[in-house]
């Protein structure tokens, strides 16, 4: 696992070349590293947007809200989950609780913590997203 | 609650201390943008001042809540925006001046005056990374009272405590660690569960963040108590935050002779390590938690043989939640009676109570077991932010029971909970107001465990997306009665049949939902609830 986030931290996500690779190093199968990779979330197999917003859905934050935000978010945006903006700008992906459940709703915006956000506060983090072109 | 400790300043710069939390919720709302504020402001004005960050005090709709260090003691202000802190050096807040923003001093907050901090007791006061800071509150008398009596004496002392898992399950930690202390082996393990994934808990992020020498302490003494040496943190990849500052705690701790070999000058030996999960809330399922550490895929195990005996590496392994381990050390300084003392029936001691979603007043309350569920939301939380009723309190995370205002009398106890079909779980409670459609939440409860399940045994992996399709077809008023028969019957199946709490809890928010809140699942009858 550290191994995988280590790749995940340098390539942005876990190329399907480094399969075999750490299939050598680990003694393991091929098909047995393709299912730790795949089995958890947060790998990914193709790599995302410059900006990553993670969006909380879990319950605390429905209950301020937050499905009708991300849903309203999303539609704007023309995303699903997991959708990244045409421009490559923005990666939309969802999470199941940041433990910022007390000023929800919540979100991380390339690691930095939003919370109590309404629908001003989150598009201005979204437009500022799609218009920050540096690495974050 | 406790007074703040006296803390030796002779390493810190001059200048009136202003303490600005780092938790990741105030930096949430701004608690940096404040920081730097103070900083500039102070310096324009030529005023001497140290900022000192710390974790919440947990009155989490005061944060960014700032204390300055005055005569009287520290006076907060809250929620501080950046915008406000000129007025609050016009205002003399250096000596405590009135403001609007004005708190007061914090112990007299009717929100702390009311609780019994004894895990939490430092969390929000002191600086996280400083050992001088946490020795000064009380730290390590736990670890030396162990070393002292030795491991047999420490498990017993745990033991007569009466502490039980703080993760949900409830399970006597005494009994385990004599289990695993009793087991024979060349290596031992102890594991913090620290994989806080249930919507509406923040409390193992809060002492990660805000007083990571107590969590380290508490694995230690148990390392001693059961004779392992080696230890594991398993945190979740959803706080970058509070896994960073957990891991300076752990360099910290071993460049200051806390960790490793000869601890305290003794011929203790404990090295601990931080894990980071990578999304999967099952994990937090000690046996799929163990078969991550691993390395391996989160899949649960079935059991026997148990983690005590079988655990990690095949190894005997103390896996507990963190709070738990680090409610440890309090009950070795102050003794197992003293923590036993609160409480009531089986549930002894205190419980950190963490409110939140549409609550007015939403934080961290740590309070002996045997407050009613209403006193807890209604005058502690002072009810819903939106001001409109509350209509449920889904109590325990995505897989506890969601409770209607007529069971508010039920006191908070393990037992009283299980009483009525509820859990306590990791002390989470997130309050919804009227708006909320419950039928739309059975089926998330269905959603959430079809996406997070590791596909190991059937009911919880095939019924959970049955599961949801049946409360579509509820919701699309097709064969109303005949289908929440049928989502009753496999709720059943999934609660007996699936192998861990995942498969075997989600039927509590369903059932609950469906018991208490028929109407909504008669929306081709009735209308909405009010959206």
């Amino acid at each position: 696992m550290p191994i995988l986030h280590a790749l995940q931290e340098t390539f942005g996500h876990v190329p399907q070349q480094a399969v075999p690779l750490l299939a050598e190093a680990l003694n393991l199968s091929r098909a047995d590293v393709h299912g730790i990779v795949s089995f958890y979330h947060d790998f990914r197999d193709a790599p995302a947007g410059r900006h990553v917003m993670k969006l909380c859905r879990a319950e605390a934050c429905q209950s301020m809200g937050g499905h009708a935000l991300a849903e309203r978010l999303l539609h704007r945006l023309g995303l699903d989950w997991g959708g990244t903006t045409g421009d490559g700008q923005l990666t939309i992906e969802p999470v199941y609780c940041l433990g910022l459940c007390a000023c929800a709703p919540a979100a991380l915006i390339d690691g930095r913590p939003l919370g109590r956000l309404d629908q001003e506060r989150l598009d201005a983090a979204v437009n500022e997203a799609r218009n920050d072109w540096s690495r974050p | 609650m406790n007074a703040v400790p006296p803390i030796s300043a002779a390493s810190t710069p001059s200048g009136i201390r202003i303490f600005v939390p780092r938790d990741v919720a105030a930096l949430a709302v701004g608690a940096d943008e404040v920081a730097g504020a103070i900083t500039a402001q102070a310096a324009a004005l030529g005023a001497a001042i140290t900022i000192v960050r710390t974790g919440s005090r947990g009155l989490f709709w005061l944060e960014p809540m700032v204390e300055v260090e005055t005569a009287e003691g520290r006076v907060a202000y809250g929620p501080v925006q950046a915008r406000d802190v000129p007025a609050l050096f016009a205002a003399g807040w250096l000596t405590g001046g009135s403001h609007p923003l004005r708190i007061g001093r914090p112990e007299d907050h009717p929100f702390l005056v009311r609780q019994t901090r004894l895990t939490f007791a430092r969390c929000g006061i002191v600086d996280p990374l400083s050992v001088d800071d946490y020795k000064a509150a009380g730290g390590y008398r736990g670890l030396a009272k162990a070393i002292e009596i030795g491991g047999a004496a420490t498990v017993e002392a745990v033991t007569k405590s009466g502490l039980r898992g703080r993760g949900g399950a409830g399970f006597p930690t005494g009994i385990k660690w004599k289990t695993v202390r009793d087991a024979v082996s060349d290596q031992k393990y102890i594991v913090c569960n620290a994989d806080e994934g249930d919507s509406g808990t923040f409390a193992d992020r809060m002492i990660l963040e805000g007083d990571p020498f107590c969590l380290i302490e508490g694995m230690t003494i148990a390392g001693l108590a059961v004779g392992a040496t080696r230890g594991y943190i398993y945190s979740r990849s959803e706080y970058p935050h509070a896994n960073a500052t957990m891991r300076a705690a752990l360099d910290i701790a071993r460049a200051a002779g806390l960790l490793g070999r000869n601890i305290l000058g003794s011929d203790l030996e404990f090295h601990l390590e931080l894990r980071v999960g990578a999304g999967a809330y099952v994990c937090g399922e000690e046996t799929a938690l163990l078969e991550s550490l691993e390395g391996k895929r989160g899949v649960v195990r079935a059991k026997p043989p148990l983690p005590a005996l079988k655990g990690l590496f095949g190894r005997p392994t103390v896996v507990n939640n963190l709070l738990s381990l680090a409610t440890i050390p309090v009950i070795l300084d102050l003794g197992a009676q003293y923590y036993a003392d609160f409480g009531m029936g089986r549930s002894r001691g205190t419980m950190p109570i963490q409110l939140a979603g549409n609550v007015l007043h939403g934080g961290l309350f740590e309070t002996a077991f045997g407050m009613t569920l209403g006193e807890i939301v209604m005058e502690v939380g002072g009810g819903t932010a939106s001001r409109r009723p509350v209509r449920a309190v889904q109590a325990g995370g995505p897989l506890g029971a969601y409770l209607p205002p007529s069971q508010f009398d039920t006191p908070y106890d393990y037992e009283a909970f299980a009483a009525r079909d509820a859990l306590i779980g990791h002390g989470g409670l997130v309050v919804f107001d009227d708006t909320v459609d419950m039928a739309h939440m059975a089926r998330f409860a269905m959603e959430f465990c079809a996406e997070e399940s590791c596909g190991k045994c059937t009911p919880c992996r095939i019924g959970s997306t049955r599961g949801a399709e049946v409360v579509d077809r509820i919701l699309a008023g097709r064969d109303v009665a005949a289908n929440i028969e049928l989502l009753e019957d496999l709720c059943n199946t999934m609660k007996f049949g699936s192998l861990c709490a995942l498969g075997g809890f989600t039927p509590y928010p369903v059932l609950s939902a469906i018991r208490h809140f028929p109407e909504d699942f008669h929306r081709g009858r009735l209308p909405a609830a009010a959206e």
